[in-house]
């Protein structure tokens, strides 16, 4: 060798090489950890049983509630949501699934049969059995549950999206 | 080109002049030991790095603290890396420190001129341990819940001023969200700002008197 490569430089570029190889090994996981929230899936939507669907009879008016549980880390927020089923019909597909959330406020709306509505306990709303607002402030129909199917095993399953 | 950009960076900073100043200095003939030092300033650069980097996710609450450190070990990317790496680092550290002690003493390296880096040693050495007693209790399970409440007792045995340590330490008379909360604090803030003051003074020492050569038979 004619020095062009002396012992010092070999010293520094091995310093260097492990150097990099190390500083890469670790600095990837460490970016890595800070974005993991944000490569995470979003667990909201989701396919929910609520009914069988022999327990529903045609033109009866039918309540339902499910849990969804939220986890946000090492927290996990439950939150409860509920609604009607109504049959209009023997065909399986001719079915509305109301949410029971008022679109006023946002209490729980309930089924009286001697009034024929749904009454709202918070500022008396009132709704048909289609979800139509008969009286009251409410700004809108009761929401729909607009995707629903019916599983092999004869269960009535509805699209959750979140909000 | 790159030459260029060196150029021009090199001439506003003019860092060649440090570096060739600071770290191209002369050293006595190398020998593995003398560079536990440099060791124990790698580590804690390691970690203050993985300390900063568990800040994003732990909490210390006595609510969330457990919780939050399981989440890092099983919920997030990597988070048992980072979070490995400075518990075994935390170890290891005491363990370098230790051994660099000794070998200063051993090579009587505390000698004239170095005394002051010999007793700033001992304040780096006391701050080590103290980041290690404070990051102990934040896991906040049974083993560190009780070995800081131990600690704490053993530091309130002092004669006349026992109690008041105790109190300070604990934030009051129990272990509680307090204790937690100023542990934390100490062990992010007041000791690592105190230790990379000192390892400061510690360095310029060490490039002032440079490094202690080996003592002779005839010394």
């Amino acid at each position: 060798m004619s020095g062009s490569f002396s012992r010092r430089d070999f010293i520094k570029a091995a310093t260097a090489l492990i150097g990099g190889v190390i500083g890469v090994a670790l600095g990837v996981p460490a970016i890595g950890y800070l974005v993991d929230p944000a490569l995470r899936a979003s667990a909201k939507e989701g396919w929910v049983p609520i009914l069988k669907l022999e327990d529903v009879p045609v033109g009866k008016l039918i309540p339902f509630s499910f849990t969804r549980v939220q986890v946000n880390g090492w927290e996990r927020t439950s939150t409860t949501f509920g609604g009607y089923v109504l049959r209009k019909s023997e065909d399986p597909k001719d079915m509305l699934i109301l949410n029971s959330r008022c679109t006023h406020l946002g209490c729980t709306v309930n089924w009286k049969e001697d009034a024929q509505a749904f009454i709202c306990p918070c500022h008396d709303a009132k709704f048909s059995k289609e979800g139509a607002v008969l009286d009251g402030p409410p700004p809108r129909p009761l929401d729909r549950f607009e995707e629903f199917r019916v599983n092999e095993a004869g269960v009535i399953e509805l699209f959750f999206k979140a909000g | 080109m790159w030459k260029k950009v060196y150029d021009w960076i090199e001439e506003r900073l003019g860092l060649k002049a440090l570096y060739d100043n600071l770290l191209d200095r002369p050293e006595p003939k190398g020998n593995w030991w003398n560079t536990l030092g440099s060791a124990s300033l790698f580590l804690f650069v390691i970690q203050g790095l993985t300390g900063i980097f568990l800040t994003v996710y732990y909490t210390p609450s006595p609510d969330h603290a457990y919780d939050s450190i399981q989440y890092i070990m099983n919920g997030v990317a990597f988070g048992w890396l980072i979070r490995g790496i400075h518990h075994w680092g935390a170890s290891l550290m005491i363990i370098i420190v230790f051994v660099h002690m000794l070998r200063v003493f051993v090579t009587a390296s505390f000698k004239y001129p170095r005394e002051l880096t010999w007793l700033i040693g001992i304040g780096l050495l006391l701050l080590t341990l103290g980041m290690g007693f404070t990051g102990y209790l934040l896991p906040w399970h049974q083993m560190a819940y009780w070995a800081t409440t131990v600690g704490t007792q053993i530091a309130g045995s002092v004669p006349f001023l026992g109690d008041f340590i105790l109190k300070a330490l604990r934030g009051g008379p129990d272990l509680s969200a307090l204790t937690l909360q100023r542990f934390f604090a100490a062990h992010i803030w007041l000791l690592p700002a105190a230790l990379a003051g000192l390892i400061g003074v510690h360095l310029y020492l060490i490039i002032k008197h440079g490094e202690s050569h080996y003592p002779s038979r005839d010394e």
